[in-house]
């Protein structure tokens, strides 16, 4: 990693990654404060943070350990919930797989939407990006990205139920995954992947398990590829 | 909550374990394996698939509202994504978005 160019990567990196900050904060805060009072102590709140950094499979979790649901549903919600990151890994996989060991584990442990999103868009956009630089690239934006998560939802949980609920601190989630999705809708495939997703995902909102969502985003992979296949042909025709 | 510190240090760590391994699934499938085109095809679309379908619910039935449809949420999540689109930039349309539900929430107060 002493390469310049590498270095010059990782801070790209956390450049790109500064404006989640805006997200991060007010989220991790919320966080603190929701599972504080659910009841957990400062450390198990620091435990989900470190163990997971996950936000939207936090809360569900926390959310049916309130309900007196089993363990293994706590479980099963939650991990279905972050299912979606096996696509992640396997859309970073050809950027990244290259890479030792030790550091192919330490991408995965920092592959968050925010994280894996931003970094696609990158490679897709410098298409002469070295592994080296990917990686630079990728480690830069997870400290602005996933360190302050720690912090902030340790903050939250100090100052309890201190926030006021009239702010919209609970609107950050969609904020920030729209801003995230508006810039990659460049093509026609795209827009017809994001409605097939919207649209199947509200259809299909009561699917146990969250999986509802996975079909949705399958379906809607499904669609995407095929519109691109259908421009492709008509182009060469 | 009725669980044990013991039972929630367990569920912490099964959960840990648990979206560790979904995250290095792939990335730890030996590093020079090949991708088909039609796969590489399918994945170019994962976050137009998955993320559109994680906001729209969120969007439409608000936790904070108890789910029911709320003018300056719609409204910042439309001025997010107009922004996004217009600009292309993360960041502006964070603060569009953030900007248009604070004006709001205040008006509405």
């Amino acid at each position: 990693m002493a390469d310049r160019s590498e270095a010059s990567a990782f801070l790209r990196g956390m450049r790109d990654g500064a404006p989640f900050l805006l997200v991060v904060l007010p989220f991790g805060m919320v966080y603190g404060v929701i599972a504080t009072e659910a009841g957990l102590s400062l450390a198990e709140v620091l435990g989900f943070s470190v163990l997971v950094i996950a936000g939207a499979s936090q809360i569900a979790a926390l959310q049916l350990m309130v309900e007196g649901a089993p363990a293994a549903v706590v479980l099963a919600t939650a991990l279905a919930i972050n299912l979606r990151m096996a696509m992640y890994s396997a859309a970073i996989a050809p950027h990244l797989g290259g890479l030792p060991l030790g550091w192919r584990a330490l991408v995965a442990y920092f592959l968050v939407d925010q994280t894996y999103a931003r970094s696609a868009l990158e490679y897709d956009r410098q298409a002469g990006m070295s592994l080296g630089q990917k990686a630079a690239y990728f480690l830069g934006m997870a400290m602005p990205v996933c360190l302050p998560w720690y912090f902030t939802t340790a903050a939250g949980a100090l100052m309890g139920a201190g926030l006021p609920p009239g702010w919209g601190l609970d609107f950050a989630v969609p904020i920030t995954f729209l801003a995230v999705v508006a810039p990659m809708l460049r093509t026609p495939a795209h827009w017809a992947a994001a409605v097939t997703s919207v649209v199947l995902a509200l259809a299909l909102w009561a699917v146990p398990f969250s999986l509802g969502l996975l079909i949705a985003a399958c379906m809607a992979m499904a669609v995407g590829a095929a519109v691109e296949s259908m421009q492709e042909t008509r182009a060469t025709r | 909550m009725g669980y044990s510190t013991a039972e929630i240090w367990m569920i912490i760590l099964a959960l840990g374990v648990g979206t560790f391994l979904i995250r290095f699934s792939f990335l730890g499938l030996p590093g020079r394996l090949r991708w088909p085109p039609l796969a590489l095809r399918l994945l170019r679309y994962t976050p137009v698939a998955v993320i559109p379908g994680m906001v729209a619910p969120l969007v439409i039935w608000p936790a904070a509202t108890d789910g029911t449809l709320d003018a300056p949420r719609m409204a910042a999540a439309v001025a997010t994504l107009a922004v996004g689109l217009w600009r292309g930039s993360l960041l502006w349309a964070i603060l569009a978005g953030a900007g248009t539900l604070a004006l709001l929430l205040w008006l509405t107060g």
